[in-house]
């Protein structure tokens, strides 16, 4: 974890949340006034008011929400603050948007450390500030001690959609390419080595970035996006299989292809765990017409050198199916039954 | 770990393919011993890259799944004790006993704890000292040294409320009881590489000359696997049985002594009840005299650890080669991960959640859903 080393309020760790942090009292102005507000500044209007007023422009506007759980609230690469607000800021770039507004709502445990939250909260202020959007309202509640476990936060957000075309899993066509934004499966493993201390050297960090910037580029460069989607929980193999799904289908994709970076693959064999069903909060599949491929590469290689074009759609196959091509063969991807456990040797 | 996809190149897997093609003219039958070697033959589909009649057999080498269901079921009734922690293995957890899993019991309310080392649960033994804390112990010879340096830990530093149910395995004496089964037709062992790693390949020397079965110490790459065909499938058709080792940049003959000296101060060579495979004499460990303390069944009398139940599940000839996953008229219908009738279908390491995740045809998935 990096910790900004200009903060310009004083640290508060060893400070405790209490129950009246959430009762809407003196102590509830104080947590905003000195904690939200200066995390905030510079992404935020007012956070007094109970709602924030905000001009739509014309068009269409695209509207997500999230809540977010993670333990712990702090890995490699990231918190569960700039987990938050990247959340918000990527689904909505999934829906060919440009993200404007958040809104955050905190669960705090009583007993949550105050300089903790001050932290977070700091995290989620530079993380907005750095995907260019607003935090425009918020709520706190204080859960009494062993009610919650530490923090959760649920961000929704506003953007304008600003694709000129739609982009869903109905507009996929045989033909498309699936192209993958960068290397695979880093969130994932840096939460999973971080919650159960498995000390990797050097530790492999998130992924957890916004990626907003990376899909107004592929709009301005008038890349046809028929369906974009950001490969969280359950990975590239649970985004492409819904997908398929969906648009009824048939995917292949070439395992050589697919970026992960030796560190994640290693610690995924050591484990046990397909990489493909590891999570990422950073990188997305867009599947575009073949012409526009290579440029669309092209430009998402300017922001992550190793992303790839990892398969197609394909011009016949059984809808729904997704096939990943291995050296003697080629087998069907599946939602997972399960959760990935880790295995035994 | 940056080896890795040298070991997956497909050119030189190719290449290595081709080799075993040119020197196979007759058909063979190789058991892999390992379950991680399982899923990546059917992940990888080593065995569409063999020449046609050359078959392989999957193995016992699966931990969860050799479990007997009666320590299953005893570590569910010492998990579900109010004044109990129960620690194992992530993948231990999901596996089935006679009635449910311990999952099923976390979802209860037992306090059941996934961890990655046995270490781990000394350190929540020292964090929780009001409680016990129970280690189910399973796995081969690779995971039975780190169970032994939690023992040895525990007794260093005095942690009393810390103890063990054993079901640790060990291979060389289940290849004698397969190939000691007039039904099997194994002409040819891949050994494992990560068990071979801490064991060494000294006790497979014995059991290649009396049975006649060339043995190849195999890792769980692509090319190792072809590589460690090819070493087998060349004794075969020269007519020789040795030991060879494919693994040599893990493995010594010897392996790893201080590994071994732990494992040998800890515990005792026992018969161990394998789960669909019975009893097999000097197959287990169990807590030598001096540590029988650690031991929670002692600790817990009133825990009985009962025989295995009939079932409908095939799952003990497929541990034995004897059946394929697809052979039995449950595979994909009513048993599935989300619903297992066996261990096998339940583990990263079986060979039924092998052929379920990686063999079901394309339509399979929407009938499934």
């Amino acid at each position: 974890m990096t910790i900004s080393l200009n903060c310009p309020i004083p640290q508060r760790d060893g400070e405790r949340i209490e129950l009246a942090h959430g009762s809407g009292g003196l102590l509830t102005h104080r947590l905003i006034e000195e904690i939200f507000r200066p995390a905030f500044a510079q992404s935020c209007d007012d956070l007094t008011h109970d709602g924030a007023v905000l001009g739509v422009p014309d068009g269409q506007i695209a509207f997500t929400t999230d809540s977010y759980v993670v333990q712990p609230l702090f890995f490699p690469g990231g918190d569960i603050g700039s987990l938050a607000v990247n959340g918000a800021v990527n689904d909505l770039a999934m829906c060919g948007a440009r993200p404007l507004w958040l809104s955050a709502g905190f669960v705090i445990e009583e007993g949550f450390g105050i300089g903790d939250l001050q932290r977070i909260v700091h995290s989620m202020g530079a993380a907005a500030k750095a995907a260019g959007v607003r935090l425009v309202t918020g709520d706190t509640k204080v859960v009494e001690r062993g009610k919650g476990d530490g923090l959760y936060i649920n961000t929704s957000g506003i953007g304008t959609v600003v694709a000129p075309a739609p982009v869903n899993p109905a507009q996929v066509r045989p033909g498309d390419r699936i192209i993958v934004s960068g290397d695979l499966g880093r969130h994932g493993m840096a939460v999973m080595a971080a919650r159960e201390d498995l000390g990797l050297e050097p530790p492999i960090v998130s992924d957890c970035a916004p990626v907003s910037e990376q899909v107004l580029r592929l709009i301005e460069a008038d890349i046809p996006l028929h369906c974009l989607r950001d490969l969280t929980r359950g990975g590239l193999a649970t985004a492409l299989v819904e997908i398929a799904d969906t648009a009824g289908v048939a995917m292949q994709i070439e395992q050589g292809d697919i970026p992960i970076s030796p560190p994640v693959r290693g610690a995924c064999e050591i484990l046990g765990l397909d990489p493909l069903y590891v999570a990422n909060e950073g990188r997305f599949a867009a599947l575009v017409p073949p012409e526009a491929a290579v440029l669309a590469l092209s430009i998402l290689r300017e922001f992550d050198i190793s992303a790839a074009i990892v398969g197609r759609v394909e011009e016949t196959g059984l809808p729904g199916s997704v096939a990943l091509r291995t050296l003697g063969g080629s087998y069907a991807l599946d939602l997972l039954a399960c959760e990935q456990l880790p295995r035994i040797c | 770990m940056k080896h890795i996809d040298e070991y997956r190149d497909p050119s030189a897997a190719q290449r290595c393919a081709d080799a075993i093609a040119a020197i196979t003219t007759r058909p063979w039958t190789i058991m892999e011993i390992c379950g991680g070697q399982t899923h990546s033959i059917v992940r990888h589909g080593i065995d569409r890259m063999l020449p046609e009649g050359v078959t392989l057999l999957h193995g016992p080498g699966c931990p969860v799944c050799v479990t007997p269901p009666g320590m299953i079921d005893a570590a569910i009734a010492i998990a579900s004790r109010p004044d109990v922690i129960c620690c194992s293995f992530g993948d231990m957890l999901r596996v089935p006993g006679n009635s449910g899993s311990l999952m099923a019991a976390r979802g209860r309310g037992a306090d059941v704890r996934m961890v990655y080392s046995p270490l781990d649960a000394v350190k929540i033994a020292q964090d929780n000292p009001g409680r016990e804390v129970v280690f189910f112990a399973i796995g081969f010879e690779t995971t039975a040294p780190a169970t032994a340096m939690a023992v040895l830990q525990a007794e260093g530093m005095g942690v009393e409320n810390f103890s063990l149910l054993v079901s640790h395995v060990l291979v060389p004496p289940a290849m004698e009881a397969l190939l000691g089964d007039p039904d099997n037709g194994v002409q040819g062992f891949l050994a494992a590489g990560h068990v071979c790693t801490i064991a060494g390949y000294r006790d497979y020397e014995p059991i290649a000359q009396r049975f006649g079965i060339p043995i190849a110490v195999t890792g769980f790459e692509p090319l190792d696997l072809l590589q460690g065909l090819y070493m087998v499938i060349r004794q075969l058709e020269e007519g020789r049985c040795g030991v060879e080792n494919q693994y040599a940049r893990s493995v010594r003959a010897d392996g790893n002594l201080v590994a071994q000296a732990a494992v040998a101060r800890v515990f005792t060579v026992q018969a161990q009840d394998w789960r669909g495979m019975g009893t097999i004499p000097a197959s287990g460990l169990g807590l030598a005299p001096h540590y029988a303390g650690f031991d929670a069944l002692r600790r817990f009398p009133m825990v009985a650890v009962e025989p295995e139940r009939a079932n409908v599940c095939i799952s003990g000839e497929v541990l034995r080669g004897v059946r394929k996953p697809g052979d039995c008229p449950a595979f994909g219908t009513h048993c599935t991960p989300e619903h297992p009738l066996g261990a096998t279908m339940v583990s990263s390491e079986g060979a039924c959640a092998a052929y379920y995740r990686y063999r079901r045809p394309h339509t399979a998935r929407q009938q499934v859903a």
